[in-house]
């Protein structure tokens, strides 16, 4: 008796899973996102996910998009290196189908990824990697678009920052020796040609040097007034210890390496001396988008007391606006077809968003919806990175 | 610059020369050299972090601890990873002492973290210009302990009991094994030596950079071409070849640029051992038949 009960109950099951599983497949929208989750990289990674799911639980609230389908995230770890990003790439496009695949932080994995995404028709949508070949990539039709820097771009707001702030004459360039600086080498020269300019000196580092003060002393005596530095935390923090050291206290504008770990700490006191790029600051006067994001944040995570506890802050804003606009590139397309929410991504007019007011983000020329202009120049103040001038 | 460039450049030298002397004290004792010395300078300044930033402790207790710590790890790489195969006349130790630093550096990691640290000890940051030229209190005490402990070393092989066992094993094992001395000992002591110059250097070093688990791998790769260049049975000469190639990284970079600082420093140290093939000071080592 009690086994045929128990296989009624089984055929019930079976039969309820059939019904439901298909109908649940067809609602939910499923976005990918292939980051660092473990390792070095973990805190970035888990900020990209709050801000893409800050904006998902927002839109879900709202009922969803495409006539009440909601949105579900999937998450891979890449553990930062190229060839695990792209097998969890492929996992996401051909097991789960997701409509849209979200990048993260290292440039060699997004490189890796792109190529994958071109072929399969699925758009790529960067929040943080700043390599200008990411959605410079020459494939056509291209379907890597970005919210985030890019270095090209970066290099050209470090002069005009160096020249509008500091009314720098002669930068000297002091850059990590990597693939990074490299590019940043010949960004920073072509954005100097462009105004007629040329660098006071260019040197470089290693990432394990102990001490950088042959090469800024070379900087100094070439008359250099002020550095453009290009280096990750350690690397960075090197280069102001070893400016203390030498008693010598340049203007300092920076990529935005300092960012990447506890730099007060690693650099010293004078860590604040380094002015560098961000997209965003949750700190100052902020505008509904941000209040809004700010107390969504709060709400969610327990961690999150304040501004300083959104960290580090432009993987937060970079994903969530990256997924606000992804949602309406989806809506204009009607669909989740891949080419279709290519072109939805051109058919944006207008987004007010927590960077800025987007207005005609994308079009076939440009797939990066942050210009130079969009930059925030921060610093660290004890161990927080606060707008430059907000607090001393 | 000049000024600059050379003070900064006998700091890291005297550093290189500190590594190198625990080369030079294992090898003549036992013919053998520890290839993880640069591990061992990365255990003195994670250590000393640890028990400085994370436990409280005095600094100085913190450096005893540290050194001490140094100390039993040399005799342990020796006891493992040297013995074992020189008891074999094998010349696997070549190889297992570098094993032993790589799964050093991966523990640390594991267990200090991957994140670089920063380690800052407040009277280092006193400064001063002398003579128009900025001089930091750590940029002095560097070089002032790295020749002090080549000083100890010195004192300790001349004066000690077992220092002099040491160079009486340096000069025969088996006539000293016969006279009663205990060649194991005086070899785990070199090692035990040898570890704890490679921690003060990393306990010196570390306010100038930032502790992490493979903070040590290219100082002591150069360490290892200094104590070469500086004939490897040579303390002096060892010490001297560390000042040289310091000075010379630090000049190079200064008047030529960063981009030659490794193609011609190191192009140096093999024009000096094409001219001098047993280094600055030392001596040819004559095999007796």
């Amino acid at each position: 008796m009690g086994g045929i009960v128990m296989l009624k109950r089984i055929v019930l099951l079976v039969v309820v899973l059939a019904a439901a599983l298909p109908a649940g497949a067809q609602e939910t929208i499923k976005v990918g996102l292939v980051t660092a989750l473990s390792g070095q990289s973990a805190q970035a990674g888990e900020a990209i996910s709050r801000g893409l799911q800050t904006a998902i639980d927002e839109l879900n609230a709202k009922g969803g998009i495409l006539k009440g389908r909601k949105l579900e995230l999937l998450r891979r770890d890449d553990e930062a290196t190229p060839a695990k990003g792209v097998i969890a790439a492929r996992e996401l496009v051909f097991k789960e189908k997701v409509a849209v695949l979200f990048g993260g932080l290292d440039t060699p994995v997004s490189l890796a990824i792109v190529p994958l995404m071109n072929q399969e028709k699925i758009p790529f949508m960067g929040p943080w990697a700043a390599g200008t070949a990411i959605t410079r990539n020459g494939a056509n039709p291209n379907f890597a678009f970005r919210v985030s820097a890019v270095d090209e771009l970066v290099d050209k707001a470090m002069l005009q920052y160096s020249l509008k702030t500091f009314n720098a004459k002669s930068c000297g360039m002091i850059l990590v020796n990597n693939p990074w600086g490299e590019s940043n080498e010949k960004g920073l020269t072509a954005a100097l040609a462009a105004k007629g300019m040329k660098a006071a000196g260019v040197e470089k580092f290693e990432a394990n040097d102990v001490d950088v003060v042959p090469q800024l002393s070379r900087l100094k005596a070439a008359g250099a007034d002020c550095l453009f530095l290009v280096g990750n935390v350690g690397p960075s923090s090197q280069v102001v210890k070893s400016l203390d050291r030498m008693g010598w206290k340049p203007p300092i504008v920076s990529h935005w390496g300092p960012a990447g770990g506890r730099f007060t700490e690693l650099a010293g006191p004078s860590a604040r001396n380094v002015h560098f790029v961000q997209t965003y600051s949750f700190f100052g006067t902020q505008r509904p988008v941000g209040q809004k994001v700010l107390k969504a944040l709060m709400a969610k995570y327990p961690d999150i007391k304040g501004p300083a506890d959104v960290t580090p802050a432009v993987g937060v804003a970079n994903a969530y606006d990256a997924m606000m606009l992804v949602a309406l590139a989806i809506e204009k397309a009607g669909s989740t077809d891949g080419p279709a929410i290519r072109e939805g991504f051109y058919k944006i007019d207008r987004y007010e968003g927590l960077i800025k007011t987007y207005e005609k983000p994308f079009s076939p020329q440009t797939h990066d919806a942050l210009t130079e202009n969009d930059y925030v120049w921060t610093q660290f103040i004890d161990n927080q990175i606060v707008p430059v001038g907000l607090k001393n | 610059m000049l000024a600059s460039a050379l003070l900064s450049g006998l700091g890291l030298g005297s550093m290189y020369g500190l590594l190198a002397l625990g080369f030079y004290v294992t090898y003549s004792v036992s013919r053998t050299v520890n290839f993880s010395q640069g591990s061992s300078m990365m255990l003195g300044a994670v250590l000393a972090y640890t028990f400085v930033m994370r436990a409280g402790w005095p600094l100085v207790l913190a450096i005893a601890a540290a050194l001490l710590l140094c100390a039993l790890y040399g005799v342990v790489v020796e006891r493992i990873a040297v013995r074992p195969f020189v008891k074999r006349r094998s010349e696997g130790w070549l190889m297992s002492t570098v094993a032993v630093g790589i799964i050093a550096d991966n523990a640390v990691l594991f267990t200090f973290g991957k994140e670089p640290r920063g380690f800052s000890v407040p009277w280092t940051a006193a400064s001063a210009d002398v003579l128009g030229v900025h001089v930091s209190a750590l940029q002095v005490a560097i070089p002032a302990v790295g020749l002090g402990a080549a000083a100890v070393l010195h004192a300790f092989s001349r004066r000690s009991r077992l220092g002099k066992a040491m160079r009486a094993v340096m000069q025969n094992p088996d006539a000293a094994r016969l006279m009663g001395i205990d060649v194991s000992l005086a070899v785990a002591a070199a090692y035990a030596i040898a570890s704890v110059f490679a921690g003060v250097a990393g306990v010196m070093i570390a306010p100038l950079f930032n502790v992490h688990s493979d903070m040590g791998t290219v100082f002591g790769l150069k360490a290892f071409a200094v104590a070469i260049l500086g004939g490897i049975t040579s303390a002096w000469g060892v010490v001297l070849a560390g000042l040289v190639f310091g000075a010379a990284e630090s000049l190079i970079t200064a008047f030529l640029g960063s981009s030659y600082t490794q193609i011609l420093t190191f192009a140096l140290v093999i024009v000096a051992l094409a001219i001098r093939p047993d280094g600055l000071l030392g001596r040819a080592v004559v095999r007796k038949v």
